[in-house]
């Protein structure tokens, strides 16, 4: 593969994505991991580009940065003091749960790597297409319509449910 | 850039995902965990629909995008969950609400 400008931005995305993760994962304040999470899913966004994804980048930065890291962070101002912003971490738990999840990774590359059917599947360098214009008709006409609409009323449950179990207690 | 190259990048972030989820002492860390093993899982679905089904079938990314739907409704729940335990119980440490142990 020639090192060209592009493979050097993909590896620079890569690299951005996976070493914020780490800081999500490792940091002890809550505040700092909320924005190494903004810095992960804006990484997400830029690979999303990379396999010609156009319209999910553009919702990937609109819903999670702009709404759920909000969110988050919200939650964080409403349920953590001054104290509790440093989070707690047991050592027994963290070789427990760093052996599982490391055991679980060698599990993945070793599948990943050992699967014939995935190899030499590159960047073929078709024309870039738009996505909005198809992923429109699909929704909306063809076969997605259906999961839309549950899809839909589960935003309109979930909002629901949400403000009903949040709401303060009326007593009588 | 091939398919392997995306797979590994998900499959890292899951892992890193799953050892937030086993590891952190807040509600809010494990949600954030959750995030992540979603995102990864959003990226393996767009690459698959990328590289291996013909170039202009894109059903890959519209699953990715009912996965940002559920992720959304995911996280206004578990806030709303997170907000009524910390009116509870004062704490939003996982392991502090152990009421219904016997």
């Amino acid at each position: 593969m020639e090192f060209t400008l592009k493979t050097f931005i993909f590896y620079g995305f890569a690299l951005l994505t996976i070493a914020s993760a780490l800081a999500v994962v490792t940091v002890r304040n809550i505040v700092h991991a909320a924005f190494a999470l903004m810095v992960t899913l804006f990484g997400v966004a830029g690979l999303y580009v990379f396999l010609q994804a156009d319209f999910l980048a553009a919702t990937q930065v609109i819903v999670y940065v702009g709404g759920i890291l909000v969110l988050i962070l919200f939650g964080v101002m409403m349920t953590s003091g001054r104290l509790e912003m440093r989070i707690h971490i047991e050592r027994g738990q963290l070789l427990l749960g760093g052996g599982i999840s490391l055991a679980l990774l060698m599990l993945l590359l070793t599948v990943i790597a050992n699967t014939p059917k995935w190899e030499n599947l590159t960047d073929d360098g078709t024309a870039f297409a738009p996505t909005t214009e198809r992923i429109g008709v699909l929704i909306l006409k063809e076969h997605f319509l259906l999961p839309f609409e549950v899809a839909s009323v589960l935003l309109l449950v979930a909002l629901i449910g949400a403000a009903l179990i949040s709401r303060k207690e009326v007593r009588e | 850039m091939s398919l392997q190259h995306y797979l590994v990048i998900s499959a890292i972030l899951f892992s890193l995902g799953i050892f937030a989820v086993l590891t952190r002492k807040n509600a809010i860390s494990i949600l954030m965990g959750i995030e992540l093993i979603l995102n990864s899982c959003n990226l393996n679905f767009v690459a698959f629909s990328r590289f291996v089904t013909p170039p202009e079938n894109i059903d890959g990314q519209i699953i990715a995008i009912f996965g940002i739907v559920l992720a959304a409704a995911e996280a206004a729940v578990f806030l709303a969950i997170i907000l009524a335990i910390y009116r509870e119980f004062g704490s939003i440490r996982p392991d502090e609400v152990d009421t219904l142990k016997g």
